[in-house]
């Protein structure tokens, strides 16, 4: 009988990234990449950019050509889904078919969250995760201009906004909080950005909370605000954050809590199956912390470490965490994280649209967030790294090199 | 079509067409060369698509701008020729470009 493969459930970023790593890693057993969308595995951060903005083509998002799995003795299975885990006897269930595993990794990312207020079922109104969901926005973006409302003033909430508008599109973005990005940026950060917007023409709503969506008599769409405002639209983009697929592993028994929960060695409470990517509440070792995060670098880095934990050479994960946004001409870049942060550090110039937000938890550097400063951004990756010591007199000067205080 | 050679981390060559106005970030993709790992997508945030203009080539192409020359700064093993490849836009004058591919899986 044939050996039992590696499986690896989810066939995006962090799935990928095992999968290349455990062949690059030497591990030349059978490998099997298990996926339940139709593309071959492709990247989301572009769908609400340039994919968005500049039509792009599909076969750009793609992470590896077609015959690369074939080469690497990749067994990829597309278009199905893994129903069920049983982590005692070993197997996975695929289209009905019971599958044996010597090690499992679930890389399942995550999916939106949904709206729940009357009419967010109404056709219009929808979100985006997938290939699939830009590539109907983007038909109806190019049948003719559109009023689009975008819920959600986070990150792809704004990266949309930003696109439509590049593209001529009416645009309104509808935020519950009293500020842009509210959980991930300091106030300044979430000023400049919807003073940005609007300059380029988005309407930016602050404190404006949904109550209901309706259609007009006219067809079109309108959002409903608990103050009584009403917006109307010809699209609806809900962006309001996402939920981890964790659902199939804890049906497994795997602990999970706001995501599957790992260590740092993307170990789950079972030694036979490791996770990675957005699904996961995991620990970084460096931070000292565990949290669930949504980004390339945690996908890609993570996965790293779990496809390590597979071939008997763990690691512990401790990259420090990094994020970047394109809207307009603004090019965002974070590094660390700003939580708990107790006082903030202000270099460059909001006014130029070049500047940087230091954020210090009891004297210690944790996180910064830069807009078109790359250097910085750079620079801060290595500072947060190595846990130096900075003064704000360096900081606050542009003339001196930040590279100084390494 | 204009031509790019790839030398990728193995040693092993790949010749391949990549449209003008492609990266050649994306060529690399594309034809499945090794080592270029670009996870950023061509955004110039992640220098994984980092790699070594061939000398004969260097001056054609030209030196990055300022903000692929801070994020060249996260790439491993700086050298003359290095650039993002996420950065070169293919055009007919580049036919025959040859990269050598850094170790971005480091
Ligand atoms: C529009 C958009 C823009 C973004 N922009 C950025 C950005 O600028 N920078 C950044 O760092 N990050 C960005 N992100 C986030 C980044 O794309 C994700 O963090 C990353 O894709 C996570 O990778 P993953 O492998 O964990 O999950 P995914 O890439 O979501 O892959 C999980 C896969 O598993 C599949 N799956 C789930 N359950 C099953 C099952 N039971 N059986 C089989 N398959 C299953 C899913 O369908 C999916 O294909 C963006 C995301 C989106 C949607
Ligand atoms: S692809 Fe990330 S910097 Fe080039």
């Amino acid at each position: 009988m044939a050996e039992p493969p590696i499986i690896v459930v989810g066939a995006g970023q962090a799935g990928l990234q095992i999968v290349d790593s455990l062949r690059r890693g030497g591990y030349s057993g059978r490998l099997m990449l298990i996926g339940d969308e139709k593309s071959l595995p492709y990247q989301r951060p572009p769908l609400s950019k340039q994919y968005m903005s500049e039509n792009m083509s599909d076969d750009r998002l793609l992470f590896r050509p077609a015959d690369y799995y074939e080469k690497k003795g990749v067994e990829l299975i597309l278009g199905e889904q893994v129903s069920a885990i049983d982590t005692q006897a070993r197997t996975v269930v695929i289209d009905g078919q019971t599958c044996e595993y010597a090690k499992l990794a679930i890389t399942t990312g995550a999916s939106v969250r949904h709206i729940p207020v009357p009419g967010a079922e109404l056709e219009g109104v929808c979100y985006l995760r997938s290939v699939e969901d830009a590539q109907y926005i983007r038909t109806q973006l190019s049948s003719g201009p559109q009023r689009v409302a975008a819920i959600g003033g986070g990150f792809i909430g704004l990266e949309i906004a930003a696109s439509a508008r590049e593209l001529g599109h009416s645009v309104t973005v509808i935020e519950a909080q009293d500020r842009l990005m509210a959980r991930v940026v300091a106030p300044l950060v979430s000023e400049y950005f919807g003073d940005l917007h609007r300059s380029h023409g988005v309407e930016v709503l602050l404190d404006a909370a949904v109550s209901g969506i309706e259609r007009a008599d006219d067809d079109s769409l309108i959002v409903d605000l608990t103050d009584g405002r009403r917006i109307s639209a010809d699209l609806i983009v809900v962006g309001i954050g996402s939920i981890p697929h964790s659902a199939l592993a804890e049906a497994a028994g795997l602990t999970c809590n706001n995501g599957i929960v790992v260590d740092e060695f993307a170990q789950t409470s079972d030694p036979n199956v490791v996770a990675a990517g957005d699904c996961t509440m995991h620990k970084n070792a460096r931070l000292n912390v565990s949290h669930r995060l949504e980004s390339v670098q945690n996908a890609v880095d993570q996965a790293k470490i779990a496809a390590a934990t597979l071939l008997g050479e763990p690691k512990p994960y401790e990259q420090v965490p990094w994020f970047w946004s394109d809207q307009f001409d603004a090019k965002l870049q974070m590094v660390g994280s700003s939580v708990g942060f107790d006082r903030t550090v202000l270099r460059g110039s909001i006014a130029d649209g070049e500047f940087s937000v230091f954020y210090f938890n009891d004297g210690v550097l944790i996180g910064v967030d830069s807009v078109n400063r790359p250097s910085d951004h750079v620079t801060s990756r290595k500072l947060i790294a190595n846990r130096t010591a900075v003064s704000d007199d360096v900081l606050t000067d542009i003339e001196q090199n930040l590279k100084t205080l390494l | 079509m204009p031509k790019v050679i790839y030398i990728d981390v193995d040693g092993e060559r790949h010749e391949t067409d990549v449209a003008n106005g492609l990266s050649v970030m994306e060529g690399a993709i594309a034809n499945g060369v090794t080592g270029i790992l670009a996870i950023c997508g061509g955004s110039c945030a992640c220098s994984t698509c980092h790699g070594y203009i061939d000398e004969a080539w260097i001056e054609l192409v030209g030196p990055p701008n300022e903000i692929e020359e801070s994020t060249l700064e996260l790439a491993s093993e700086r050298r003359a020729g290095s650039r993002l490849t996420c950065q070169i836009a293919m055009r007919d004058e580049l036919d025959g470009l040859v990269v050598h591919v850094a170790d971005n899986d480091g």
